[in-house]
């Protein structure tokens, strides 16, 4: 088992014509990920790296049987493809894209009320179910095969945190960036219900950042509804002053809200435990299963 | 990206958002003209700087005569006004605002944000005007009210009478305050803002209502469509060296220390302000050079972290993903080749720490091209010890 995707999960490439996503078209196949189309409006019958391309999503999803799609399209146009996606039924669509105004993803987390598409991003890395399949751009070699669910807002600490987790042999069931933006589809509490529901992940990593409240919604959530899967954290953005972006679009802290210090605090207060600078992610995982007493069952690499 | 509050003001104007006549004035002369151009027995002189808090820093003024306009013309030009958002170095006042005054009969809070966590824009209005809303909000939260909006209607008519009635502005101004929040609204969604705070917006004894005051922010990402708005950049109000790498693509934060860093990843770039100074360094600055960087880019980096002798030292903190070590150790050796004379010295120490992939090459490059002041960490934490480590000794 796994989160969201696996070696069965059927995935088309929007934009797939463009620089960035045949790049990663090639490292996605090469992973082993099931790429069954492409998709860019008027280059319908090309191939590329061996995959068709569609004129439209739909087209794409009645020829392949796509159930998830990956998008690598400009800013401009991005929003437009998510709904596109939404609109074709896929399960999941997972958007890559950085620097999509605000105002257009209210429309589209709007457009998708009432509809079962599960959106990822946008300003995201995306996800990987080790050693299955993986949707984005995370690097195929930082993560191997373990109990251990990781969710982030930030894509190089995803790399950065699956890789301290490798060398301290504890593997990973599914990874994935829920990205940077203050306006994005699945949160830290959706992706927790996920792995909660998980018969192979025993825990989760979760790691935060600075702006808005998402973190402390989760601390609550995790004190009410996940007695049994312990879960750690890294809260990224300490010393960051306010009213100031933080690269993210997502990570500001306004209004005296949004500060890592109250994400902290709320994680500590329901018995998380946060490490206390980046390069101790690892080790304060490994503290966390061995006090569940379940270290043994994570060490798995 | 922010504007001054004559520019809010303008593009309120433009909605047709009531607002208080006046003019933008950049000298005492200027003042003076504008002020008589006004004509009425008082007008306002308000400093305009990128920051809240004017008035109680005595950025704000009331003049009385074309005398008193000039005296305070005179004295806020040129003045480094400390609010309790500038921080402790104050921001130097380059332009005026001179405007009619009004009569105020009673002042409100208005604005419009994006809720994260219901993914709409929500008004917020409060009867508590003029003072700062965080503390409204921390000490009666129940004295602000709020109006989610559906993005598929828009604001509704029915939604803003309400906030009128709650906000109990006088009968007579109710209509003309819903009437304020519809083309309000129209503004946020038209000009892709970020937020729109009116604070005060005030009704007069005529009841009237009117914008006193005006804030306006725009989100980064949808300034491609409004080119208009990104005319209205004063780029004085912004740090030099955060103008510099914004226009070379870089993500970059001033934090004024003495220890900088140089990574790849805003999450990464973040983590690695805060290691330097949990091991008791000063950090200068947030820098994401990105996934894609080229030697140049590398080189610009450098440069702006060393500019007017601010970096004292520089971590570099690489996880290589997607893009490879090899390619960042290529970038910093070519940078050193563009930023030294000699090309293979770098000012002061650099500490590299390289992981991910590639990095066994990236390592070598490292070694194969010594640089003076160059030196290679084991780790994370080895690394963040030792640069603070250098320019503690260094001071």
């Amino acid at each position: 088992m796994s989160i969201l995707v696996n070696r069965d999960t059927k995935v088309i490439v929007q934009g797939i014509t463009g620089k960035q996503a045949t790049f990663h078209t090639k490292q996605m196949l090469a992973y082993g990920t099931k790429i069954v189309g492409g998709v860019t409006p008027g280059k319908a019958g090309q191939l590329v790296e061996g995959v068709p391309v569609f004129n439209t999503v739909s087209d794409a999803v009645k020829e392949t049987g796509a159930t998830a799609s990956v998008i690598y399209v400009p800013a401009r146009f991005a929003a437009d493809s998510i709904m596109e996606g939404v609109d074709a039924g896929l399960d999941l669509v997972v958007c890559i894209t950085e620097h999509i105004p605000v105002l257009d993803m209210v429309k589209v987390r709007r457009y998708m009320e009432g509809k079962k598409t599960r959106l990822i991003g946008p300003n995201c890395p995306g996800i990987m179910t080790t050693g299955e399949c993986k949707l984005g751009i995370i690097p195929g070699n930082v993560q191997k095969r373990g109990r251990v669910g990781l969710v982030s807002r930030s894509g190089t600490l995803t790399y950065e945190a699956a890789f301290q987790l490798m060398n301290a042999g504890i593997g990973i069931t599914t990874s994935l960036g829920i990205g940077g933006d203050p306006v994005k589809g699945i949160d830290f509490i959706d992706a927790l219900e996920l792995f909660r529901a998980d018969d192979e992940t025993l825990a989760v990593l979760m790691i935060g950042e600075i702006g808005g409240t998402a973190e402390e919604d989760a601390a609550k959530w995790i004190a009410e509804n996940m007695p049994n899967k312990p879960v750690t954290a890294f809260i990224a953005g300490r010393q960051a002053p306010p009213g100031k972006r933080m690269g993210h679009a997502g990570a500001i802290i306004s209004g005296g809200k949004g500060t890592a210090a109250d994400k902290i605090k709320a994680l500590n207060a329901v018995g998380i435990e946060v490490a206390d600078t980046v390069a101790h992610i690892g080790e304060t995982v490994v503290a966390t299963l061995r006090r569940a007493g379940i270290y043994d069952a994570c060490h798995t690499c | 990206m922010n504007i001054h509050e004559y520019q809010s003001k303008g593009i309120l104007k433009r909605y047709g958002v009531p607002v208080p006549n006046g003019k933008p004035a950049f000298s005492v002369e200027e003042a003076v003209s504008v002020a008589q151009e006004l004509n009425r027995p008082v007008v306002v002189v308000k400093a305009q700087i990128h920051a809240g808090g004017r008035g109680k820093a005595g950025g704000v003024k009331l003049a009385k005569s074309l005398d008193e306009v000039k005296t305070y013309a005179t004295e806020l030009l040129g003045k480094i006004l400390v609010t309790h958002q500038t921080g402790p170095e104050g921001k130097k006042v380059g332009r005026l605002l001179i405007e009619e005054g009004s009569n105020i009969k009673k002042e409100y809070y208005l604005s419009f944000v994006i809720d994260r966590t219901t993914a709409r824009v929500v008004m917020m209005g409060s009867e508590e005007g003029g003072v700062e809303i965080e503390k409204v909000a921390a000490e009666t939260p129940e004295k602000i009210f709020r109006e989610y909006v559906d993005p598929a209607v828009g604001l509704m008519p029915f939604q803003a009478t309400r906030m009128a009635y709650r906000m109990n502005f006088p009968a007579a101004a109710v209509r003309k305050a819903s009437a304020f929040m519809l083309k309000l609204y129209s503004v946020f969604i038209g000009e892709d803002c970020s937020q729109v705070e009116i604070n005060p917006l005030a009704v007069t004894a005529e009841d009237d209502v009117i914008a006193l005051d005006a804030k306006l922010n725009f989100d980064d990402s949808g300034l491609f469509r409004h080119p208009e708005i990104e005319a209205l950049r004063d780029e004085t109000e912004e740090d030099a060296k955060e103008r510099a790498a914004a226009k070379e693509g870089l993500s970059y934060v001033n934090l004024g220390g003495n220890v900088a860093c140089m990574v790849n990843g805003a999450g990464l770039a973040m983590a690695t302000v805060d290691i330097l100074k949990h091991y008791g360094g000063e950090p200068a600055n947030f820098l994401d050079v990105g996934g894609d960087s080229t030697p140049e880019k590398i080189a610009t980096a450098f440069k702006i972290m060393l500019d007017g002798g601010q970096a004292k030292g520089i971590f570099v903190n690489i996880f290589g993903g997607i893009n490879r070590c090899d390619a960042v150790a290529g970038g910093i050796v070519e940078a050193a080749k563009i930023i030294s004379a000699d090309g293979k010295s770098l000012p002061v120490p650099v500490v590299v720490r390289l992981e991910g992939t590639n990095v066994e090459q990236g390592r070598q490059i490292l070694k194969d091209s010594p640089i003076k002041n160059v030196i290679m960490a084991p780790t994370m934490e080895d690394g963040a010890k030792e640069i603070v480590r250098l320019v503690n000794e260094s001071a």
